[in-house]
């Protein structure tokens, strides 16, 4: 892990933060509440955690990230964009066609992507075949999967879940964006989870629970999962969805609704 | 020329919005009838019914699997489910349930899929569904229907409801064109003669059949005669007007918002070969699009009244 200045990152938190409300004001639609909850544990992740190279996305020994909830998108363009990966010039293309930026993650046009996601319930699977490989090569990559609150509703991440355990693969980490909200409402309206760190526990796996917005917390859960060996690790990362704009926190309607112009100039004014 | 002033083709709404408002006056009239909902409630429409009947109304979380088989044991117990979500989930994540809970032992749920086709249009691939009505007809005793537009989506509702057995209702997005008047009758297992021709027909479900519609138009233009025929049920086949439309044009364009793999085309070429050969050109998708537009995507990807146009051109060449 190579640690960077706190206010570094968070220049890079607000930084990401702006695109994610320029890109989906300019498509006219999208995943804005999901995408800023997502800010900090990417920015961690891309500027600290992870080993990776913009300018060898193939490099064999990467660590890899892929995100369960694809929906949520703008996050990762933004931020693999302000890594080099691709260019942030065109990330207002955004969900228009023949943009390399499409709706959800599509290895096609972006090929340094590590899954192509959109249909909720896959990635941690698709993680776990990653980190066999790795443990079978005797390579030191490790996979971050980020999945959505109401995304481990499915019955397959409760599968995958238990395999992961089964198998003792402690080179994949789950991170959980618990930002308590889904696409129709709340979670505990919908489907409720609680207690979700028993449920982790009870299949097997080491939980950490963090402030998903601390920067420092999250690098701290980032170090304990690496440290854990013999089982997987899931980060149950604590977020308000929407967060950084006021009339989007916890705001349901905007799971997948763009801002508006002026709604998009109120929130970059948040965000100056 | 008839074709003109028959159907103006009005903007009407979403096969979803109509889905989804009927299925709230079906709740009046018969309290067996519920709905389960996979997280998109708002989107599918089944959120009015909700609305009105919350106690009738089972939101599954996302889990489409579940879902699909909690409505076979609704079924099994005397109610009359409708377990909705976008078709690109509640097919695939549900086909193995739909198959052993729900198919093979013949019980009555209904499975709505919205969003179907490419033209949901910026969500891309993963959420577009191109595969569904292969599936949905590949299993034994479905009913399967995909209605043109919010007349004949609101009459399939009801019909599905009344039909005793397994349905799968398709639906679409984006706002389509009112192709009905208020008063046609509508009949499982029945397609509509739109418009009567000699020299080619086109078939379509879907959005598709307002553009064979407008496809029509271009052709008489060009002196040749078209029939068009909507087929809302592509399972069971209406096999007589398939054989009619093969002995009487001599040619078959099938037009659908589906992967050409599967679908209607190749029910109807199935139909074609067992009654009347005849010669066929098929318009659909051949792969997974991307995002765009609705209207840039059907263009990009060939299924406009243009592309039926073009088609029904190349079949009638091949006849001589
Ligand atoms: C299998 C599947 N079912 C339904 C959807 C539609 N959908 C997109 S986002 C979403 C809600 C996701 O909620 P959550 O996982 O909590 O994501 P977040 O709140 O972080 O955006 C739903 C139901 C989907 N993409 N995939």
């Amino acid at each position: 892990m190579q640690t960077r200045d706190i206010s570094e990152l968070q220049d890079f938190c607000k930084k990401i933060r702006r695109h994610i409300i320029e890109m989906i004001t300019e498509a006219k639609s999208g995943h804005p509440g999901g995408s800023l909850s997502a800010v900090e544990t990417l920015a961690v992740l891309y500027l600290e955690v992870m080993r990776h190279d913009s300018k060898n996305p193939q490099w064999k020994e990467r660590d890899r990230f892929i995100l369960g909830k694809g929906h949520a998108c703008p996050v990762l363009y933004a931020t693999m964009a302000e890594c080099g990966y691709t260019p942030v010039d065109q990330l207002k293309t955004l969900r228009k066609m023949g943009s390399i930026y499409q709706g959800h993650p599509d290895r096609r046009f972006i090929p340094a992507l590590e899954a192509s996601t959109g249909s909720l319930g896959q990635g941690l699977s698709v993680a776990i075949g990653m980190g066999l490989a790795a443990r079978m090569d005797g390579n030191p990559s490790r996979t971050y999967v980020m999945l959505g609150d109401g995304e481990i509703q499915e019955g397959q991440i409760w599968e995958a879940a238990m395999f992961a355990s089964f198998h003792k693969l402690d080179n994949i980490v789950a991170i959980v964006d618990y930002n308590k909200i889904q696409l129709d409402g709340f979670v505990k309206d919908i489907m409720e989870l609680e207690p979700l760190a028993d449920k982790w526990r009870s299949f097997g796996w080491h939980v950490v629970d963090a402030d998903g917005h601390d920067l420092l917390a999250l690098r701290r859960a980032f170090a304990e999962a690496e440290a854990t060996k013999g089982k997987p690790t899931v980060l149950l990362a604590h977020t308000i969805k929407g967060k950084g704009v006021s009339f989007m926190e916890n705001n349901p309607k905007f799971h997948g609704m763009a801002p508006t112009k002026d709604e998009c100039e109120k929130a970059l004014k948040e965000l100056a | 020329m008839a074709a003109k002033t028959k159907f103006d083709l009005k903007m009407g709404s979403a096969t979803r919005e109509a889905f989804g408002k009927t299925l709230v006056q079906l709740g009046r009239e018969n309290k067996d009838v519920v709905v389960c909902d996979a997280d998109l409630s708002k989107s599918t429409m089944v959120h009015w019914f909700a609305q009105e009947f919350p106690g009738r109304f089972f939101t599954c979380g996302i889990a489409e699997a579940n879902m699909v088989a909690i409505g076979a044991g609704l079924a099994s117990a005397g109610k009359i489910p409708f377990v909705a979500s976008f078709s690109a989930f509640v097919l695939t994540k549900g086909f193995e349930q739909l198959r052993v809970t729900v198919a093979y032992p013949n019980v009555n749920v209904k499975v709505v899929g919205t969003h179907s086709g490419i033209s949901i249009g910026e969500d891309g691939p993963s959420q577009m569904s191109i595969e569904d009505l292969s599936l949905a007809t590949a299993l034994p005793g479905f009913t399967v229907i995909s209605p043109a537009d919010e007349v004949s989506m609101a009459a399939f509702v009801r019909l599905a409801a009344s039909h005793d057995g397994p349905v799968f209702l398709r639906a679409g997005r984006a706002k389509v064109p009112v192709v009905y008047n208020p008063d046609q009758q509508f009949a499982i297992g029945k397609a509509i003669e739109l418009i009567d021709g000699s020299d080619v027909t086109l078939m379509a479900h879907g959005l598709m059949v307002a553009e064979s519609l407008r496809a029509a138009e271009i052709l008489e233009a060009e002196g040749i005669s078209t029939r068009v025929v909507d087929v809302p049920t592509i399972k069971p086949l209406d096999t007589g007007a398939v054989a009619k439309a093969a002995r009487e044009t001599g040619a078959i364009v099938v037009g659908e918002e589906h992967l050409v793999d599967g679908g209607l085309g190749v029910k109807v070429a199935q139909a074609v070969t067992q009654s009347h050969p005849c010669v066929m050109e098929f318009v659909g998708v051949t792969t997974y699009a991307e995002s765009g537009t609705p209207e840039g995507l059907l263009q990009k990807y060939g299924m406009t009244a243009a592309n039926m146009a073009a088609a029904a051109r190349r079949a009638v060449a091949r006849k001589k």
